[in-house]
Formats: structure tokens, sequence, C-alpha cells
């Protein structure tokens, strides 16, 4: 099984998220994250799904969300020619004696501090999820009170865009 | 004899009065939606101020609606005060399950798009039964269900239900109508989505305050579906790729499903299966694409299919699928299925190819399409002289066929043969007629005994499988097709779950006539305990005979119907003529059938094809060199 990242345009409607990881759960398959916004196009959102799955029943999955009507189009990104991001916030234990060090820690990952109080701080980060995993690991030794992860979100490489490439229809 | 009941003198006045209109708008659509407006030939509208109701009404009879099946209650109250002044009959059905198999009956005998109506909560639930009935087998059907008012909605409001939510995974698509002016735009992509690509059923809730909402009504309204986008011509090249197989292979078989007939290919289909000489086998939702009498029909293949069909498939070099999806009731166990044959599978929906058996040549398009470019291309091969030489192949299928023909015994208890009755029902009655069955021993026995000759004569649930469907689809197709003779085959625990809606036939003026298969038992539930668990026959035994308890007869005469019954092989012709005589009333019989009678042939469930069994304990033999 590999990781698979799908950008999904959907029409900007109610209830078509539901669609979507209703087809995903109904099938069995557990997605990794999930990530929608609003597009260029106030009528349409975009939809980043990482699904961990073999590529046969994967393409399935693809099949059958295409089949839904609010459903614009399906790309799947290929980790070599796209940018994938993720978002992090997290709450570390900080006080005045460790401070220093998790500061030190913060930037040599180049994420920054949202917030201070007396005992923690708030560190916002993004990047890869291999990169953020690696911040995660260094900030634990301090203790991590609270985090909050946001899914990948990701975009192909060069000047085309997802709306011009060709859509991932199988057979 | 009792007759029944007058049909209400509001609903013959209702009647005349819609024929009046139809004459003069002779002209006027009927017809399903096409890939650009949702009618044939589309009506034009100025605005009109009306209300919710009155602009979903309107919308259903510029949509060309004839018939909506449904039950009124509190939420979608006010859509039937429009619909008293409409052309659009509304038939009051007794159970909105019978709504919806009835809208899917119409569906099936007329290819238009059925429509059936219900309140919120309750009444939509009940029509869950029957969408996912409509979704398996590909129904064009529209369902419009009341919801309570939108202030109200994710309260727990009286009669609230998620409507919405609960159909997601069993319709094609639903809406749940945001405001009063979006209701014919909806409506109308409602009818081209369930009509066009892979037909399917479509779900409308609307709040009631919707439906009381002052708006204006114009059509015809423009279609926003920028996702939608079936394809129907098939890739040229795949095409030659396919023909190219055709006009090599030495054991090749056109397997051919439902989405033949739907898609109104079966001139073509004969047409490409006399060019190459090809066996055919049609799938239990395929009966009637292809004439039973021609020479070159092998029956049905699966679970229940004949033994040159399954062995066809079995041991196919080539299997060309039309519209069919590679139900796990035709392959038996996938891994052991054809496993020499090569595919070539052409499907409107390209989620069916590959999703059971690999396709070597995917094809995706509507089948008239295919087939009509197969013929083109099949020609092409035949003009260069690639013509295959199927003696062989032929040779070795019509030894199978005059070894192991369809057939059964009389029972030994000197009972009536349920086979007996339907071989009979068809030869009386004739191929022009449409037969509805329920599901169980008499639904394969009707596909096995009765000879169809003619698309959209066989109508079924075959992907769900629900019992109870007989009845009100039987009701539904006689109301699109008023003219044809359409009998219901139903066995006597099918016909338990929905023989209410025969009073909505005997008030309405439906003269279905229904057989009712009564072999005391659920008869296929009882044919499984006796094969596989030790005739162990636990709560299969209705009750049907040993206490006659409901007495069909009676019943079918309380109910408004004329009541027959046969217990006797001398009596089964006398029976049925007597009943074919009678057409001002719906008429039941009450066939008394033998208990112990069983389907023949069969593959048990999950395993291979080749452990066909041809009767009890008899299994044919193949003599594999042959191939």
């Amino acid at each position: 099984m590999t990781m698979h990242t799908l950008s999904v345009l959907v029409e900007n409607k109610p209830g078509v998220l539901a669609r979507v990881s209703g087809l995903f759960s109904r099938r069995g398959f557990n997605i990794g994250s999930l990530a929608v916004g609003e597009t260029e196009n106030p009528d349409v959102s975009r939809i980043t799904i990482v699904v961990n799955a073999d590529s046969s029943p994967l393409e399935q999955v693809t099949k059958q969300l295409n089949k839904l009507v609010n459903i614009i189009k399906i790309v799947e990104l290929d980790p070599q020619v796209s940018v994938a991001r993720e978002l992090l916030l997290v709450k570390v234990r900080a006080d005045r004696s460790a401070r220093g060090q998790v500061l030190e820690t913060v930037n040599l990952f180049r994420a920054r501090v949202v917030d201070v109080a007396p005992e923690t701080l708030t560190v916002e980060a993004t990047g890869t999820p291999d990169k953020l995993a690696a911040l995660l690991r260094d900030l634990e030794a301090f203790g991590i009170k609270e985090m909050v992860q946001s899914g990948t979100v990701a975009i192909g490489r060069g000047s085309r865009s997802i709306t011009a490439g060709p859509a991932l229809r199988a057979a | 004899m009792t007759r029944p009941t007058p049909e209400t003198l509001a609903n013959s006045a209702r009647r005349a009065r819609a024929a009046v209109e139809q004459a003069r708008d002779a002209d006027r659509p009927r017809g399903t939606a096409t890939p650009t407006v949702p009618a044939v030939r589309t009506p034009v509208s100025a605005p009109a101020q009306v209300s919710g109701a009155g602009s979903l009404v309107r919308s259903l009879e510029a949509l060309g609606v004839e018939v909506i099946f449904g039950i009124p209650g509190g939420a979608i109250l006010p859509a039937y005060d429009p619909l008293y002044d409409s052309t659009v009959r509304h038939i009051l059905v007794r159970h909105e399950q019978g709504a919806g198999h009835a809208a899917t009956g119409y569906a099936q005998a007329t290819g238009r798009v059925g429509v059936c109506v219900a309140t919120s909560g309750p009444g939509a639930t009940n029509l869950v039964t029957p969408i996912a009935d409509a979704y398996m087998d590909s129904v064009p059907l529209v369902a419009i269900t009341g919801q309570v008012a939108r202030p109200s909605i994710g309260t727990d409001a009286f009669q609230e239900a998620d409507i919405q939510g609960i159909t997601l995974p069993i319709t094609k698509h639903n809406f749940l109508v945001q405001s009063a002016e979006e209701l014919p735009r909806v409506l109308a992509e409602a009818f081209h989505l369930a009509a066009t690509g892979r037909p399917g059923p479509v779900l409308v809730d609307i709040p009631k305050d919707v439906l009381q909402a002052s708006t204006v009504f114009a059509w015809p309204p423009t279609l926003d579906l920028p996702g939608y986008r079936p394809t129907l011509h098939p890739h040229g090249k795949q095409i030659r790729e396919a023909a190219r197989l055709m006009a090599i292979a030495r054991r090749p078989v056109l397997y051919v499903g439902g989405g033949v007939l739907k898609a109104g290919a079966t001139d073509g289909l004969r047409q490409l299966a006399e060019l190459t000489g090809i066996p055919v086998v049609t799938t239990l939702m395929a009966l009637g694409a292809f004439p039973d009498s021609h020479p070159q029909h092998l029956g049905m293949p699966g679970m229940h299919g004949t033994v040159a069909a399954v062995h066809g498939l079995q041991k196919a070099d080539l299997i060309v699928a039309l519209g069919a999806r590679f139900d796990d009731r035709v392959t038996g166990q996938l891994d052991s299925f054809a496993p020499d044959a090569a595919v070539v599978h052409a499907d409107i929906d390209p989620a069916e190819i590959g999703k059971n058996r690999h396709a070597d040549v995917p094809i995706v398009g509507d089948a008239r399409h295919v087939i009509d470019e197969l013929v083109g291309a099949v020609t092409v091969e035949q003009s260069a002289g690639h013509r295959p030489d199927l003696d062989d192949w032929w040779s070795q299928l019509q030894e199978l066929r005059r070894r192991y023909p369809l057939g059964y015994d009389d029972p030994a208890d000197g009972t009536l043969s349920p086979q007996y009755v339907l071989r009979r029902l068809g030869e009386i009655v004739g191929p022009e007629a449409v037969y509805v069955a329920g599901v169980g021993q008499h639904q394969m026995w009707a596909s096995q005994f009765i000879s169809y000759e003619k698309p959209r004569t066989w109508l079924n649930s075959g992907g769900l499988g629900t019992m109870g469907y007989a009845v009100p689809a039987a009701m539904g197709a006689k109301v699109g097709r008023p003219e044809t003779v359409v009998w219901g085959i139903d066995g006597d625990g099918c016909f338990q779950m929905t023989s209410q809606e025969l009073a909505t036939c005997a008030l309405e003026g439906i003269p279905v006539k229904i057989a009712v298969i009564n072999n005391g038992n659920l008869g296929m539930v009882r044919q499984w305990q006796a094969l596989f668990y030790g005739e162990r026959y636990s709560n299969t035994d209705l009750g049907t005979h040993k206490h006659r308890i409901p007495d069909f007869v009676k019943l079918a005469e309380a109910l408004g119907c004329v009541g027959l019954r046969c217990e006797t092989a001398e009596d089964v012709d006398r029976t049925i003529e007597a009943a074919m005589s009678i057409n001002d009333a719906p008429v039941v019989i009450d066939f008394v059938v033998g208990k112990d009678a069983m389907v023949w042939p069969m593959v048990a469930a999950g395993t291979s094809n080749d452990e066909i069994m041809f009767a009890r304990g008899v299994r044919p033999v193949f003599d594999e060199d042959e191939v």
C-alpha cells in the first residue's frame, strides 16, 4: 500500500463533503488526511485527500468518486512534481529554563511563535509531513501540551493549472 | 366471483379530463430526458407567480409526466393542492413502498422516468427499499418527498427524517431544495440525471415552507450540472480492437446485460449476433433483449442459468460483455470464472469496467452506440476475410443443450408442479404480455420456463432481490402500458408483503393479473435448507398450505379483485384462460403447488461455475478434451 494524494474539484454546495467522505468509508478506505477550501472560483471547492491504498482499489474509488454529480474533476498528484504542505499549531511547555532551547528548535525548523504564556509557547509551522514530524519529535522532549494539525494541501509544480490538465479518468 | 368496486367517480372524471388534454396536445412530449433538454420537445412557459407547490406541479407537467404514485401527508400536503387540478394523474397507493415499486414497474415497462411521492419522515423512509432496488437495477426513478419546514430541519421535529442523508448511498444523486426558485431547475436536473447515462433513482426532498413560498415559475430552466458528463460514444480504437478479437476468437460468447435493454439496443444486438454467429447469453436483467427462441441464444447464465450458458462462459476464449456487470450471481466464485477468456467489457459506467473482472478491452459508451459501431467494425474485419470458424464451438454447445435442457420432474407426491404452471402460463398468454416477478423460486422458474421474445416484457428485482416487488411493479407496468396484458408472478411469501396494492389496482381501474405460486413456504430459503442445512426447515413454513391463512381467494376478493384457485394440472389451462377473459378487474390466481420442487440447474453460492449441478446430485459430464 502506498500513500496517494488526490485533488478533487467539487461544486461548492452543502453536503458535498459528506458524499465524498461517505464513499471512502463505505468502501473501507481510511482517509489519512483531508483538507477542504475554496478555490479561485468561489463556486468550486478543492478537497485534498491523502489515502493509503493499493492502486487497484484506489482506481475503483476514483471511478466511484467521478460518478458523484457534484464532483467536477479528480487529479492524483505525483509527489515528484507537486508541492504538499501541512499546517501545525503546537503548544509546548517552555518555562524560563527551557524557553531558550525551545526557541532554538523553532528557529531551526523555520517555525514561528504565535502565542506566549508564562509556562508555554504556541508554535506555528508549515511543511511537508516529514518535516513536521521531525519538529514534533524534537519538541516532544520539552513536553507537548496540545497540538492540532491540518490535512495536507497540495498543488502541482509548473505553470499548468489543475483545471487545464487531464482528469484522472481511467478506463 | 366477486366483481371489484368500480373506480371512483372523481378518478374517472379526472382521467376523462386528462384524455381531453392529451388529445389537444397530442404531440406533447412524453419521452424521457435527452442529454440537452429535459423533455423531448420542451414547452415554454412565460414567468408566472405561483407557490412552490404550484411550481413543482407545473414542472412535472412541463417534463411530460403523465402519472405519479404516492400518498399525501403533512409535509408534502401543499403539493397535493395544485395536483388536484393537474393533468398529472396521481395514483393513491396503500403504502409508500408500493408507490416506489409502481414507479419502477412503470419505468421498466415504458423506458420513461417513473415518479413516486411521499411525505416526510416515515413516508420517505418507506421509499428506501424501492429506491435501493431502483439503484441496483439502474431504473430511472424520481422520488419526491416532503420535508419539515426549513427552520425545523435538524430539530427532531415531528415526522422529520434526514432522507437526503439516508439515501446518499442508494441514489444516483439527491437534492434538498433550499428555495422555491430552485424547483424547476432541480426537477429538470433530477429527471435528466435519472434518465441519462447509467439511469438511476434521484430523490428531491422539498421542505414544506418551500412548497408554501411564493415564487415565479418559468420554463425551461437552465441545467447546472458541471460535473455530469456521461460518455455515450465509445473510443474507435477500442471498438476496432474488440472487433479484431471477435474475428480471431474460437470460443466467443456475447454476454448481454440489462444495459442493452435500457439503451434500446436490441435490434443492433440481433444484427451483431447474426453477423458474427457468436452464441448469446442474456442475464436475468436482460431477458427479452435477445429472443429466447433464437437458435444462437444459450439462455441465462449464472446461479440458476442453463448448463450451456454457464459452461459456454466458463470455457469461452472471448467474452464480449455488453451492459453487464459481472455480478456474483453470474460469475460464481470469481477466481475461477472463465479462466481462459479475454474480456471485452462495454458499459456506460466506467466504474463497472474492471470492478470484478479485469477487462482486456475496456469500452465506455452507450450500448446502442457500442453495438452499432461494433457491427461496422466487424463488417470491416469480415470484408478483409477475417471470419472465425465457430463450428467446433457450436457443436460442443449444441451437445450441452441437447444433453442438459431446462426441465423438471413432476412431483412424486402428485402435487401441482410450479414449473408446469409457469410453462403453461407463458404458452397460453404469449410473448406480447409483460411478466413481472417477485423474488425467489417462482422468479427463477418464471425466468426459465416462460419464453421472452421482446424487450421490456420481463420485469423483476435483480440486484437487490426485493421480495414484494411484483404486485406494485405490475401495477406500475399496467399503468404505463394499459393496452398490454400484465401478469404478476409472485410467491406466497412475496405476495403477503405488498398485496395491499391490489386495492389500489381495483379502485384505480388497473386490471393486472397475479399468479401466486403458492408452495406454502419461503421456497428458495427452504431449498437452501434442504441442500445446505440438512433439511432443517427453520421458519420457512408460512402456513398458507397447512392452515390456508390467508386464504388468497378470499383476500383477493376482499381487495376488490377476482380470486381464483387452481390445485391440479388439469385445471391450469382453464384457470389461466378464465383470468385472461377478465379485463375489467384485477385477478389473482392461487396456484397451490408442491413444496418440494427445486430450482435447477444450480451453482451453489460461493462455488465455482465448474461445479454447476444439473439436478440434485447430478453433475453434468463435460468432456474436457473437447475444448
